[in-house]
């Protein structure tokens, strides 16, 4: 097992250029999605498509690479530490991303509906991979031998691609509440028009550099954070001792 | 690895039937669950009745934490986990071996709550092919899930909280299932419950699979 080299803070030129290119996107989302024509059957609400389905596109990307990278810690000839904080974080920010996904699918369907919330397919297994992702999240911060609680923590990753699976598909096998994939809905002469294409694609781009830009920098910060354990002890017991050396030198 | 199997199922049931846990605790709980239910929906509208699968199986998803806590919790002390580890035992036979014997216990509690949603929801329990066939397939799920999260919470210090938050969501699939299965079978229609009962054997197979071939790394590791 090599370690990782340790980067030197969370922040370089490269995350840097990473989150002002997000950052951009997300304006520009904003900008095309809040002008967006109004519908005649949603009004104001149909807008939102500029912002849920690449928000919960990008959920699914997120737990691809948590499953990628677990796969890859408990394969042993890719065994790498830096697979599992991957994993991790991944993971944390995925988990962000479902529960904006319910958030923002919520907003959408009190004035659609009529109800913030149906048990439909859809919804409820997005519901459950939530609480699966949030299992897992618990799993990884339970206090044990780090090699252990890797290994545990990659296999129960394993559960997500099932999980993923069922959520995409549920609105194929199961006739639900929720509509269609969106992205089904892009070739010409389909249900949706030029506009909202425009937007909902900038979305997804704009919701991909976030998610890029927000795990690179947990996936430093883990990195961080496992070097402060590993090393935290020798270097206090350092500074210790050259207290004690100093103060033995005074006169 | 069937007779690693059948060695430690044996193990796991004589330690039930000696020390009378799972009889003396987990079955009246489980009952105790049923009335509470009673408490919180109004027993005269004939609500309890109508729900009375979701109920019954509700119960038995609290009851299989329970037994799969208990079927780790045994070997817990003195070192019983690196004892079987030592033993040469298959794991893949541990792994079925306990996974037995939580289903074991689980049918026992299923006849157990089946009487009592007769007796205290006063259901009908029509289409007994079905009901039976979704009991031993959602029962076969039930373990075999249960032990493979059973042993990856094992000996940690938050295994109580941390393994109903793991395995809840992993068996939500088996409470929809089986309660569609149990509602399509007791309301008389059950060529409803069929598909359903596709998806809990399905559901078993995985997990059975996954038990035989990742038990061993995972005991390892616990």
């Amino acid at each position: 097992m090599t370690t990782t080299e340790t980067p030197a803070g969370i922040g370089s030129r490269g995350s840097f250029f990473l989150g002002v290119l997000a950052a951009l996107t997300l304006a520009t989302t904003v900008v095309l999605g809040l002008s967006l024509p109004l519908s005649t059957e949603q009004g104001p609400y149909s807008r939102m498509i500029a912002i849920h389905p690449p928000i919960a596109t990008t959920e699914y990307v997120a737990y691809a690479v948590t499953v990628l990278a677990s796969a890859l810690y408990l394969w042993p000839r890719t065994r790498q530490r830096r697979w599992d904080l991957l994993a991790g974080a991944s993971a944390e920010v995925g988990a962000v991303f479902t529960a904006l996904t319910l958030a923002t699918g919520s907003i959408w369907g009190r004035p659609t509906w009529g109800v913030w919330w149906v048990w439909d397919a859809r919804l409820t297994s997005t519901a459950i991979l939530f609480f699966l992702v949030l299992g897992y999240l618990a799993l990884r911060r339970v206090p044990m031998e780090l090699s252990r609680r890797s290994t545990i923590s990659a296999v129960a990753a394993l559960i997500l691609v099932p999980a993923v699976v069922v959520d995409h598909y549920a609105v194929t096998w199961w006739r639900t509440l929720h509509q269609g994939a969106s992205l089904a809905q892009l070739s010409p002469g389909k249900s949706l028009d030029g506009a909202f294409i425009a937007a909902m694609l900038v979305g997804f781009v704009a919701m991909g550099l976030v998610y890029a830009w927000l795990t690179l920098h947990r996936f430093r910060l883990a990195v961080l954070e496992e070097r402060a354990d590993i090393e935290g002890l020798d270097i206090a017991l350092e500074e210790r001792r050259a207290e004690g050396l100093e103060l033995a030198a005074r006169p | 690895m069937w007779r690693d199997a059948a060695l430690v199922a044996g193990k796991d049931l004589r330690i039930e039937a000696r020390s009378r846990v799972t009889l003396n605790q987990v079955a009246p709980f489980a009952v105790l669950v049923l009335v509470l239910f009673a408490f919180a929906l109004d027993p005269d509208r004939g609500i309890l009745t109508r729900t009375a699968p979701g109920l019954f199986w509700v119960a038995v998803l609290f009851s299989s934490l329970l037994a799969t806590q208990r079927s780790y919790a045994v070997e817990a002390d003195d070192a019983g986990r690196d004892g079987l580890r030592l033993s040469g035992l298959d794991p893949a036979g541990i792994f079925l071996g306990k996974a037995a014997a939580v289903a074991l216990e689980l049918v026992g509690l299923q006849i157990l709550l089946g009487i009592g949603i007769v007796v205290l929801y006063s259901a009908h329990l029509h289409g007994p092919v079905l009901l039976l066939g979704t009991c031993l397939a959602a029962t076969a799920g039930l373990a075999a899930a249960g032990t493979v999260y059973g042993v990856l919470a094992a000996g940690l210090r938050v295994r109580e909280t941390l393994l109903p938050l793991l395995l809840l969501p992993v068996v939500a699939p088996v409470l929809l299932a089986a309660t569609r299965a149990w509602e399509a079978a007791l309301s008389g229609a059950p060529g409803d419950g069929w598909p359903w009962l596709r998806l809990l054997a399905v559901f078993a197979v995985i997990y059975l699979a996954a038990g035989v071939l990742g038990y061993g790394p995972l005991l390892e590791e616990a």
